[in-house]
């Protein structure tokens, strides 16, 4: 039965995607946007464009005033108590970093980090790097069968030296929801920071930071519909009083003397330099978007799609998923079949999936393997885009077996 | 400058295939006439890295002229280091140096396997081989 997304228009690139023959289902890599954040960069930059938190002229108020609005819908998007407690960042990426190093000189040598065996290389490389720097251990936390951070052990490797413990909410490869309370309030009772990838988790639902109760949570905005160049890092303001600053220059000083100066409290301290204004007030317009949508919808739309995308490759003989994948995603191998050849076979025939390692090398070495397929979804897939998938990968088998 | 007889063979039939499948099929073919690398020819320092598959590219020069042997795990690539190396077998690095291999992905109809963002590896490889026969 013919599943479509109520949605699909509000995005223009799939119907331009869709008349080049590219079907499109990497999602989880990036997302295409809805015309109203279009909208939003064309009229900041066609009515007047100008630095923040510097200029007392108009255009410059302005902007700041569409700059700061932002950071409240993100602040009401996570729920946070304050938007003193949104930082931008330029990317999910640069505000693990910024945590790595701002964290640290909380650490003394033999401090323990504690990660999962899933993280992205965002959340594994910035730890492993300050852990050579500063002679700490890095403590991996391995996974059950189903992809799952396994509890039973986790609970024993995190204690008392662990300092920090950093994990995804929802894997970028297995796509399986994580187990975050039992361990986040394990590692805050041991005395550590909690920090959450979201990068993938806030894309599917409403996710409330303090109901969590992490000290940090980061998110991408390109992945939530929104402009790439930007990256949210929320902190609870004890936690967030607790970085040293990183990055220099800008408006994140108090006073600058040639030999020495002091610096702003987050957000303003932590965000050196001009920030990516035009996405910024980008991400506000995309926030704004998702919150007009019925998310009851959208979630039952995507659990369909995502029970469409698990029943077809299920029927297909020799196809093997990686983990039990619970929604947005399924990653997969096929026995016999090197996943760049299949690549090859459905880049040719306009299915854009993701072929690789999926910036997980490690978690794909220790599952044997040295890459996979990706299909992920969005809320503007329908179940035609399944189809025409199923169809190429039936092409692409026949002509590879 | 004439072609070397199997790469005028190799581009009469990618010439006429008509569809990506018939390409796809010709260079799985084509993969096949590869010789098999021995183990110890497998190894680290003849990997190609930047590529989705396992690829290995030796080079060994006899009288001036270049002897190339690939292999990969993945057979399109493996398909495509078969066109690379007919095109390129028994030339001197100044030939090497100056064949426009691009061009010659282009004739056969592969241009855009050659696109920055497919990671196939045959990027690396022609790097790769740039490198060595520069190297010597």
């Amino acid at each position: 039965m013919f599943q479509p997304s109520p949605w699909r228009a509000d995005f223009p690139a799939i119907d331009a995607l869709q008349r080049q023959h590219q079907t499109y289902l990497d999602s989880a890599a990036t997302t295409q946007k809805p015309q109203i954040l279009l909208d939003a960069l064309s009229h900041y930059y066609g009515h007047g464009a100008a630095n923040v938190h510097r200029a007392q002229h108009l255009p410059g108020a302005l902007a700041t005033q569409a700059f700061e609005r932002s950071r409240e819908k993100v602040a009401g998007w996570l729920n946070a108590v304050d938007s003193q407690q949104i930082v931008f960042t330029h990317g999910a990426t640069s505000a693990l970093n910024l945590l790595a190093y701002g964290l640290e000189p909380l650490f003394e040598a033999g401090d323990e980090i504690a990660i999962s065996a899933l993280e992205h290389h965002a959340n594994l490389l910035p730890w492993q790097q300050l852990a050579q720097r500063r002679g700490l251990k890095l403590v991996v936390l391995p996974l059950d069968s189903r992809g799952l951070i396994d509890l039973n052990i986790a609970l024993q490797l995190i204690g008392p030296r662990t300092r920090v413990l950093a994990v995804s909410q929802l894997s970028n490869v297995l796509g399986a929801w994580q187990p975050l309370e039992p361990l986040l309030a394990h590692a805050q009772a041991q005395g550590a920071l909690t920090v959450v990838d979201g990068a993938q988790g806030v894309v599917h639902g409403r996710h409330d930071v303090r109901q969590l109760g992490c000290d940090f949570y980061v998110f991408s905005s390109h992945k939530l519909y929104g402009p790439d160049g930007v990256g949210v890092l929320y902190g609870r303001s004890e936690a967030l009083a607790r970085l040293r600053h990183w990055q220099f220059g800008g408006e994140m000083v108090q006073i600058a003397d040639y030999h020495s100066a002091s610096f702003r409290p987050a957000p303003l301290g932590f965000e050196a330099g001009t920030p990516p204004i035009a996405s910024v007030i980008g991400l506000g317009a995309s926030l704004d978007y998702l919150a007009g949508l019925d998310a009851h919808a959208v979630a039952e739309h995507e659990a369909g799609l995502h029970r469409h995308l698990l029943r077809g490759l299920n029927d297909r003989e020799g196809i093997r998923l990686l983990g039990q994948p619970q929604l947005a995603l399924a990653s997969f191998v096929v026995d016999g079949v090197h996943n760049a050849d299949l690549a090859h076979m459905l880049t040719e025939q306009g299915i854009a999936v993701r072929a690789g390692h999926h910036c997980a090398m490690p978690l794909l070495k220790s599952l044997g393997l040295d890459g996979a397929i990706r299909v992920s979804l969005g809320l503007y897939n329908d179940s035609d885009d399944l189809q025409r998938f199923f169809e190429a990968l039936d092409q692409a088998l026949e002509l590879l077996r | 400058m004439s072609l070397p007889m199997a790469a005028q063979e190799a581009l009469n039939v990618f010439e006429q295939a008509a569809g990506w499948e018939q390409r796809a099929r010709l260079l799985m073919q084509w993969g096949e006439r590869l010789a098999p690398l021995s183990e110890e020819e497998k190894s680290e320092s003849n990997r190609v890295h930047g590529c989705e598959s396992q690829v290995w590219l030796v080079a060994e020069q006899q009288d001036g002229q270049w002897r190339f042997k690939g292999a990969s795990d993945a057979r399109i690539i493996r398909g495509l280091l078969a066109l690379l190396l007919v095109r390129v077998e028994g030339l001197s690095s100044a030939e090497l140096a100056q064949l426009d291999l691009p061009a010659w992905f282009n004739q056969l109809g592969l241009g855009r396997q050659l696109s920055p963002s497919r990671s196939n590896g045959l990027n690396a490889v022609l790097q790769r081989m740039s490198q060595l026969a520069a190297g010597a």
